[in-house]
């Protein structure tokens, strides 16, 4: 990919950086689980709720600069407890919704409240709102490939129940599937993928790395497998294009990211709308 | 109880003893006592609100009784749901994931299975099959959203068939479908229970459609399930009280049966509004002996309603003639239960 553009010898330069390759590393790792994740979030109706996992999550982020612990902790505590929560409140959805979007609000004022309690954590806001993954250091690559592998094991031993009960609820849990708890463990890995995305495109633009490319995905393909596999090709192309394009023409990348998996989502729509 | 069971296969598919149902404190009906035959194809009947989804959710134990018991397929309601297929009302609402018919029927076979299973040729067959069973076997590769209600329900209809139920529960499976649809749908109803022997059960507010193929009906009338076969629900006075609404049964010179609202001509002489009974009134349609004496003071609406009733007596036996026999007991059964019941209260 990077060979067609090789004519400028100075963003070459700037990509073989180690902070570039840990960034291209965190890409492929954040898509592999966002293209498996986004699937059964649209399915399941929880497009919402990935959304606001992510506002859930920033008080514990800034509130873990404040506090000296590391970012992921914060993030990841926040997702998951914000997880279990929206869980709880079950599959009613116009209720969930509403508690939902209540403690989003909440949580984004609570976290603009501890990054100003400290000018380290007010520097830490604005790369944990639009994301910095220039910055993904080598312990977070790890935490991410150990991530995806754990997330592509789980996720091969409850595959079929968990799409049965994303795609026919009431008749799964008639069948035995136990659809409760495979609904907290669904949000559970979605908090996790939502930790290990925040970094790359922060909490407001994650919707368009783990949503739009596996709505794109629905529409190009017709079976479950299939379109997780292309919505993690889009996610992959997406960021990796985002930091290419990003190196060549100076340029936030989490804002070409999005860019890219919009304009694909938008493409997609257009066929959709065609062939019906 | 005067007639026993004979042989297994005339063991009924589902006893209903006494059973209740709470919703946090108020009851969504109490002693539903019943017998619903193997082979039958039974209606769920009731107005909005009165427990039909209850009641398919506490057949397959989805919820728990209050009270009673319910026994399925020989076994407590619950352990015998890898014999039910189940069709809720979920046809109607958007998929935005992709998902295709042959697919979405796949999921019945192997949809509770955890680990790492491929999908087998045998399984790709029988997915197949049943979707041939409904017609559809050529838009196995279309995708759900791409489907009209119609066929998206006979894609649930396969998925709930694919697994070889003994027992087929719908939930209001004619509801918001095209006349055209509704019609295929009754038929594939109709081949399933006369080919394979199916029991099946349908939640439905609307009969008409239902009624060639109908055996039975469980009615819920004044907060207490009961059966009754096809003859005894088709009695005017019994589905104005049901419904809350005056309704009569018509036949048509061909011998087909409606069941209608009330048509305007008769508001001359009625005061118009739904016939309004207290439970006590109630009770006395749970009688079906054709002597509804607590009726005097609704003298129009039975002047208006009676002579269709009378009309339909004869013809009463004629749906579902294979199974009438079979019905009829169930119905013997049912009314010695019923009055003892009655005599209770």
């Amino acid at each position: 990919m990077t060979s067609a553009m090789t004519y400028d010898p100075d963003w070459m330069t700037t990509l073989n950086a180690a902070f570039m390759q840990n960034a291209f590393l965190a890409g492929l790792f954040i898509s592999l689980a966002a293209g498996i994740v986004g699937y059964f979030t649209i399915a399941r109706k929880s497009t919402f709720a990935s959304h606001a996992l992510a506002h859930i999550a920033l008080p514990g982020a800034t509130g873990a600069v404040l506090l000296g612990v590391p970012v992921e902790l914060g993030l990841g505590v926040f997702a998951l407890g914000g997880a279990l929560v929206i869980a709880a409140l079950g599959k009613k959805a116009s209720q969930r919704e509403i508690a939902t979007g209540t403690v989003l609000a909440f949580a984004t004022g609570l976290g603009l409240y501890f990054a100003r309690m400290s000018s380290s954590a007010s520097q830490q806001l604005q790369s944990i709102l639009f994301g910095s993954i220039l910055t993904i250091t080598d312990d977070q690559i790890i935490s991410f490939a150990v991530f995806d592998v754990l997330l592509v094991i789980l996720m091969a031993f409850i595959y079929r129940p968990l799409l049965f009960s994303s795609l026919d609820e009431p008749v799964a849990r008639a069948k035995g599937v136990p659809t409760g708890l495979l609904n907290v463990l669904f949000m559970a890995v979605l908090a996790g993928v939502i930790t290990i995305a925040v970094p790359a495109v922060g909490t407001l633009l994650i919707f368009a790395l783990v949503i739009t490319p596996a709505a794109s995905a629905n529409v190009l393909t017709t079976s479950p497998f299939a379109a997780m596999v292309v919505a993690t090709a889009i996610c992959l192309f997406s960021i990796w294009g985002g930091l290419v394009v990003a190196t060549m023409f100076p340029a936030p990348p989490s804002f070409v990211i999005v860019t890219i998996s919009v304009v694909i989502w938008g493409i997609c729509k257009v066929v959709e709308k065609n062939r019906n | 109880m005067t007639k026993t069971t004979t042989s297994p296969d005339e063991q009924p598919c589902i006893v209903a003893r006494d059973a209740a149902v709470k919703h946090g404190n108020r009851t969504v009906w109490d002693h539903g006592t019943f017998e619903i035959p193997t082979g039958s194809v039974t209606a769920i009947v009731g107005t909005n609100g009165a427990g039909k989804t209850t009641m398919l959710n506490a057949e397959l134990g989805l919820i728990p009784l209050s009270g009673g018991s319910i026994t399925v397929l020989g076994k407590p309601a619950g352990e015998a749901n890898a014999q039910i297929g189940y069709v809720p009302q979920t046809y109607t609402t958007e998929i935005d994931a992709s998902l295709t018919a042959l697919q979405s029927v796949l999921l019945g076979l192997t949809g509770n299975r955890f680990g790492f299973h491929p999908v087998t040729k045998k399984q790709q067959a029988k997915a197949l099959e049943a979707l041939d069973y409904v017609g559809i076997a050529k838009d196995a590769n279309l995708r759900l959203s791409q489907m009209s209600g119609g066929m998206r329900q006979r894609v649930a209809i396969a998925q709930a068939l694919v697994s070889e139920p003994k027992l087929l529960m719908l939930d209001e499976p004619l509801a918001n479908l095209d006349l055209q649809s509704q019609h295929t749908t009754v038929h594939i109803l109709a081949k399933l229970n006369q080919e394979l022997h199916m029991t099946i059960q349908v939640v439905a507010h609307d009969l008409n459609m239902l009624l060639p193929i109908l055996t039975g009906a469980i009615y819920l009338l004044d907060g207490h399930p009961h059966y009754a076969c096809v003859n005894e629900v088709l009695d005017a006075k019994l589905l104005t009280h049901l419904y809350g609404t005056t309704v009569q049964v018509v036949q048509t010179p061909q011998g087909d049966m409606f069941v209608t609202p009330e048509s305007d001509l008769h508001f001359g002489t009625n005061t118009g509004e739904a016939d309004t009974h207290t439970v006590r009134e109630v009770t006395h349609f749970h009688e079906h002996n054709g002597s509804h004496a607590a009726d005097k003071d609704h003298a129009d609406t039975n002047n208006a309603a009676a002579p269709h009733t009378e009309a339909t007596t004869p013809h009463c036996a004629a749906p579902a003639a294979t199974t009438a026999s079979a019905a009829m007991d169930a119905c013997a059964t049912a009314q010695s239960t019923h009055s003892s019941a009655s005599e209770e209260q």
